[in-house]
């Protein structure tokens, strides 16, 4: 099952976990299942990429971590966005956009 | 940035802390997904199994995520370290054996460098080395005054030409105990062409030369004056007998002022203008006699080949005005400090040949280890397939075997050069020829001690890669269950034996040269004189010491007369 995954971008994850953290703190395996939701079951992120991605935004200061209880009263290690991490989503989408469409237009291109 | 560095330091100092964060994390992630799958309605070992499935392994993640942090290479290092020093303590005679092996090795090779660095590659040691040059005549030192002349008052190229002539002893007398010394005769510009202070009182000058025996001065080296005047500084002024004519002593050299030479270095300076008087005999009106060196600094932006131009321009003239003495003349630049190319040539192929040697014996050390290493590696594929089974990274177990090689390497090639630097100390203190002021120095510089370290290195490398194909081959599932590696194990031993071979070829081709040299100098010790040199002696004595000159044949030959009777009845 984990066999098919799409191959993620270079760059495409911390996007996606940005994107995944701008609604509420998530924690690992919350963050993950986000991402599969809103890439509507497209994209399945592998832990030992999303760990090391998550701990590498931690210490560039976009994620903060707390932990609390989660929804079944586990603790969980929380991530959620700091203002850095909101402009950096920003950034980030802007970039996307602007390679979605130039890629586009070349591919498009006769 | 600052955020980095923080993190950098905080992970460095509380890494037990992070780590015990992330094990928590990861251990809740685990929790997190089995209660999932148990939701779906999975057995609680079932879900737990397919939670670490899905995880990926603990261990694999926090490896991965570890390796993102700041400063995860030191924390790896210091690991490394600590395993690396645990093993080795493990197994004493094979550390031991190993960094022996490349202490000597090394240790050679620091040795041997050290020599070339000092003979060939250091320049003498005089202020802006670069730009001064030995003038040739055809690819020989010597020239004669009076060309000397010409080409000083003539060249366009050079800021300044000096003349160096090479007396050799001299009797010296500063009252009372008469000795030998060895001096150099020079040019009135010779301090100020190579841009030297004096330590005590001052140098002579080009403005001292006011014609033949005008200039009766001495310029002390820093050593005579320390080991013969015991540092009085009062010797300036004094008035000493050289060859029993007087002479003033003007100043002292400082102490790290040799002399142009690399291996020479002469007891004092005294004006090339007192040449008749020391030696009794005027050569400097005579074009015919080539017995001084021309040595000069270029001006700015003057290239040798520049300044070969010029001076040859000057030899075509020479040639055309004194066909008798000068016909054909010409010159060539050469390097100052060992006689030009009439003995930087040998010495470069020589050193060049005494490098390679000591090369092939760190070559032989390297094969030698890289045998040893696999043959240890092959006794560990146990662990490093434990390792791999764990969730180490191949490329983590490689970093780890490299850091081991490299801590054996560095700690023989310390090792090495200690002993070096005793043995380079030794060798420039060492004279060859008693009474004479030649010697080698040879002391270690930066330039040693720097390639004794990539040597060092690079041996490490050259022997640390040997095991990493068994290492990279290595089946975890494979060596677990049987302890054998699986695959590989019968290309090993050829690569192995390739090494053997090679370690033999190149130690045969140590022991025929070393063999082929220890003939060669056991033959020119048993040399055919047609006389028999046991018990021979040779006699020696200058009568120029005592202030006899060359037309006093008479009395000369009388007092030749006379010490020799003397020197038969002091040996019977």
């Amino acid at each position: 099952m984990t066999d098919k995954r799409t191959d993620l971008l270079r760059g495409t994850l911390d996007l996606l976990i940005l994107k995944a953290l701008n609604l509420e703190p998530l924690h690992g395996v919350g963050i993950s299942r986000r991402i599969t939701q809103i890439t509507r079951g497209a994209f399945e992120v592998s832990f030992g990429s999303l760990f090391p991605s998550l701990h590498r935004m931690e210490e560039k200061g976009w994620v903060e971590a707390e932990w609390r209880a989660s929804e079944n009263n586990r603790r969980a290690k929380y991530y959620r966005l700091t203002s850095s991490g909101r402009a950096q989503l920003k950034t980030e989408e802007r970039e996307w956009n602007q390679l979605v469409k130039i890629m586009t237009a070349a591919v498009e291109s006769a | 940035m600052p955020g980095r560095i923080v993190s950098f330091f905080r992970n460095l100092l509380r890494r037990t802390t992070a780590d015990q964060a992330l094990d928590e994390e990861l251990q809740s992630s685990v929790e997190l997904l089995t209660e999932e799958k148990m939701k779906e309605g999975l057995s609680p070992s079932e879900a737990r199994r397919r939670a670490l499935i899905e995880l990926g392994g603990v261990e694999q993640v926090r490896t991965k995520v570890r390796e993102i942090r700041s400063g995860h290479l030191f924390e790896d290092l210091a690991a490394d370290l600590r395993f690396t020093r645990r093993t080795l303590a493990k197994s004493p005679g094979f550390t031991l054996t190993a960094i022996v092996t490349l202490a000597l090795g090394i240790g050679v090779n620091a040795v041997v460098f050290s020599i070339l660095n000092a003979l060939l590659l250091r320049p003498v040691n005089v202020p802006n080395a670069q730009n001064f040059y030995l003038v040739q005549r055809f690819h020989v030192p010597p020239q004669a005054y009076p060309d000397y002349l010409d080409l000083r008052d003539r060249n366009r190229t050079f800021e300044s030409l000096m003349a160096v002539k090479f007396v050799g002893e001299v009797g010296l007398d500063t009252g009372g105990n008469p000795s030998t010394a060895w001096l150099v005769l020079t040019s009135g510009n010779y301090f100020d062409a190579l841009g030297i202070r004096p330590y005590l009182g001052r140098f002579f000058h080009a403005f001292d030369e006011k014609g033949i025996n005008s200039a009766p001065y001495v310029v002390l080296s820093y050593a005579y004056w320390r080991r013969h005047f015991d540092k009085d500084r009062g010797v300036v002024g004094r008035t000493v007998e050289i060859n029993k004519h007087p002479f003033a002593v003007v100043g002292v050299a400082p102490a790290e002022f040799r002399s142009t030479d690399l291996i020479f270095s002469p007891a004092m300076w005294i004006p090339i203008m007192e040449a008749p008087t020391i030696m009794s005999y005027n050569s400097l009106q005579n074009r015919g006699e080539h017995n001084l060196w021309v040595m000069g600094r270029l001006k700015p932006g003057i290239t040798p080949a520049e300044a070969a131009a010029d001076l040859n321009a000057l030899g075509s003239w020479l040639s055309k005005t004194y066909p008798a003495d000068d016909d054909g003349i010409k010159f060539t630049m050469g390097r100052p400090g060992l006689l030009g190319d009439a003995l930087e040539g040998p010495a470069r192929a020589f050193m060049a040949g005494l490098m390679l040697l000591a090369g092939l014996i760190l070559l032989a050390a390297c094969a030698n280890l890289g045998r040893l290493f696999a043959a240890r590696a092959a006794d560990r594929l146990k662990e490093v397939a434990l390792r791999l089974a764990l969730g180490s990274r191949r490329a983590r177990i490689l970093r780890q075997l490299l850091t081991e090689a490299l801590l054996v390497s560095l700690a023989g090639g310390a090792i090495g050069l200690f002993g070096s630097v005793q043995i380079l100390h030794a060798l420039s203190a060492w004279n060859p020829f008693p009474e004479t002021p030649i010697n080698i120095p040879v002391n270690p510089d930066l330039r040693t001690y720097a390639v004794a370290l990539l040597l060092a290195v690079a041996s490490a490398l050259l022997f640390g890669i040997v095991p990493v194909r068994q290492v990279l081959r290595a089946d975890p599932w494979q060596a677990i269950r049987t302890g054998t590696s699986g695959a590989g194990a019968l290309r090993r031993f050829t690569l192995r034996d390739v090494l053997l071979v090679a370690q033999i070829a190149i130690c045969a081709v140590l022991v025929t040269s070393s063999l082929v040299a220890v003939r060669g100098l056991v033959r020119s010790l048993h040399g055919r004189y047609g006389f028999q040199p046991q018990n021979a002696m040779v006699v020696q004595s200058d009568l120029h010491m005592a202030g006899y000159a060359n037309n006093q044949t008479r009395q000369c030959s009388g007092a030749c007369w006379t010490l020799w009777r003397q020197f038969r009845a002091y040996l019977q």
